[in-house]
């Protein structure tokens, strides 16, 4: 079957390459920033690329349980780079923000606080932290069930980021309208559809 | 002359303008796409010429104005402004044009009239980004008559002496150097003299957000950002923000026009 071949190439291949792609990517990122690469604005498009790398990461790791689950594609050992790559590059994001664009400490915090798109992401990022910290073997061992309870912050944590992206941009546009769109659909599929389903009383 | 940089203090300082390439690389024409680099990728097929503009409304002369019959009457200037970005970016562009207020008296401004409408070409098949419903199409703009008829308010036909690129509203757009830079409209098509308050396009797509005078004010935040410092264009990955000036820096200049006006109420 399609599925198990996709599932057979996969099992050959290792996670820890994707570490090192999001690392060597990042890099890359600022190095063309520093060097005129990212436009006359790159403080701009450095925010922009990496947020929306890690929105794309972070909506790839969202799709893991619904691919096995529909299309019985396997890809569960990539789901922890995955989450920790979302991670990565939304911290980069965060401190691009932070060191790079406003750089006033006074000016951060009235920024968290007064603007509701930053509020909405730091909101985010703050979600994502407890992930992140529990996102190894000891932690999954020594949480036991409420490790699994705890991933669901990744829920809430999509959807505020996806959120962050539709509220910062201006006028209607469609492609943050897509991303959100992308976060809810994946969202959706994981409730309980059939449980209702069965649950609806036949008359 | 240079006009523009001698009356004020806040003026004294030499503008030292942007690069061509910074000028004409990063721009907002969301006819075009709303990305920064979308203008100049997707501006070149729009045609400039034959250009005409359709002055109407209040006026003793109404009628299509063929542009290349205009310019032999104005007196085209140098002008460096400021150009103040609603997004807290900034850059300084050496501008040619003529004021506005020679073509309006071209068409004859009516006792009565109050304020100056402008709309911007819409051809949907030279503008990619009209595809989308970013904005209601076309782009519209609006002055109050005092603001249209100020000697620092032109319409620009070239930069650094080469005639408008398409991306920066080729062949002819408004240029308001105190207020926010979408106020500034691109490739005008028609200027309507009106006794009412025009609509105007982001002020149509976000009352809350962009109102109809939309002067550069350090003191009134967007709602999502604030307005206190900008970013100069060009100063690499490193740049510091540098303070957002009242009236982008024209404050003797214009003040006058907004006495007794609460600037935070008609933001």
């Amino acid at each position: 079957m399609f599925a198990d071949r996709i599932n057979r190439a996969l099992r050959r291949l290792p996670a820890w390459p994707v570490y090192l792609l999001a690392l060597a990517h990042v890099i890359w990122l600022i190095w063309l920033g520093a060097t005129g690469g990212l436009g006359i604005e790159p403080i701009e498009a450095l925010e922009h690329a990496l947020g929306l790398t890690g929105l794309k990461l972070m909506i790839a790791a969202l799709a893991v349980t619904p691919l096995r689950r529909f299309a019985g594609i396997n890809l569960l050992r990539f789901r922890r780079a995955l989450g920790l790559t979302t991670f990565f590059y939304v911290t980069v994001h965060l401190l691009v923000w932070l060191v790079l664009d406003i750089g006033d400490p006074a000016a951060i915090w009235a920024d968290i606080v007064k603007r509701p798109y930053i509020t909405v992401g730091m909101a985010g990022f703050v979600l994502l932290v407890p992930l992140a910290i529990t996102s190894n073997d000891w932690s999954v061992r020594r949480l036991g069930p409420g490790w699994r309870r705890l991933q669901r912050l990744s829920y809430p944590a999509a959807l505020l980021g996806a959120s962050h992206y539709v509220m910062l941009s201006k006028g209607f546009q469609l492609q943050p309208m897509a991303y959100l769109a992308a976060v809810l659909a994946l969202l959706a599929l994981r409730l309980p559809w059939k449980r209702w389903r069965r649950e609806i009383p036949t008359a | 002359g240079l006009a523009g940089i001698t009356a004020s203090p806040a003026r004294a300082e030499t503008l030292e303008p942007n690069s061509w390439d910074d000028i004409t690389s990063y721009n907002n024409f969301y006819e075009f796409g709303t990305r920064k680099d979308d203008p100049k990728a997707n501006a070149g097929g729009m045609t400039t010429t034959p250009w005409s503009i359709r002055l109407d409304g209040m006026v003793d002369r109404p009628g299509t104005y063929d542009l290349a019959q205009i310019l032999p009457q104005m007196m085209i200037e140098d002008r460096i402004y400021r150009l103040r970005c609603v997004e807290a970016w900034s850059m300084v562009v050496p501008w040619q044009g003529f004021e506005l207020a020679d073509l309006l008296d071209l068409a004859g401004v009516q006792d009565g009239a109050r304020y100056v409408a402008f709309e911007t070409l819409l051809r949907r098949d030279e503008m990619p980004g009209t595809r989308y419903p970013v904005l209601d199409w076309p782009y519209v703009e609006g002055l109050r008559l005092d603001e249209a008829r100020h000697p620092l308010t032109i319409m620009a036909t070239g930069i650094y002496g080469k005639p408008l690129p398409n991306q920066n509203g080729a062949p002819l757009r408004l240029v308001v150097p105190w207020k926010y830079g979408f106020k500034s409209i691109k490739s005008v098509v028609r200027i309507t003299l009106t006794d009412s308050e025009p609509p105007t396009s982001w002020n149509k797509a976000a009352p809350g957000e962009y109102g109809f005078y939309s002067n550069v004010n350090p003191n009134v935040d967007h709602p999502r950002w604030s307005q206190k410092a900008e970013r100069r264009i060009g100063g690499g990955l490193f740049a510091k923000k540098v303070p957002t000036l009242m009236f982008n820096g024209y404050e003797q200049d214009v003040a006058g026009l907004y006495d007794g006006m609460d600037l935070a109420r008609h933001f």
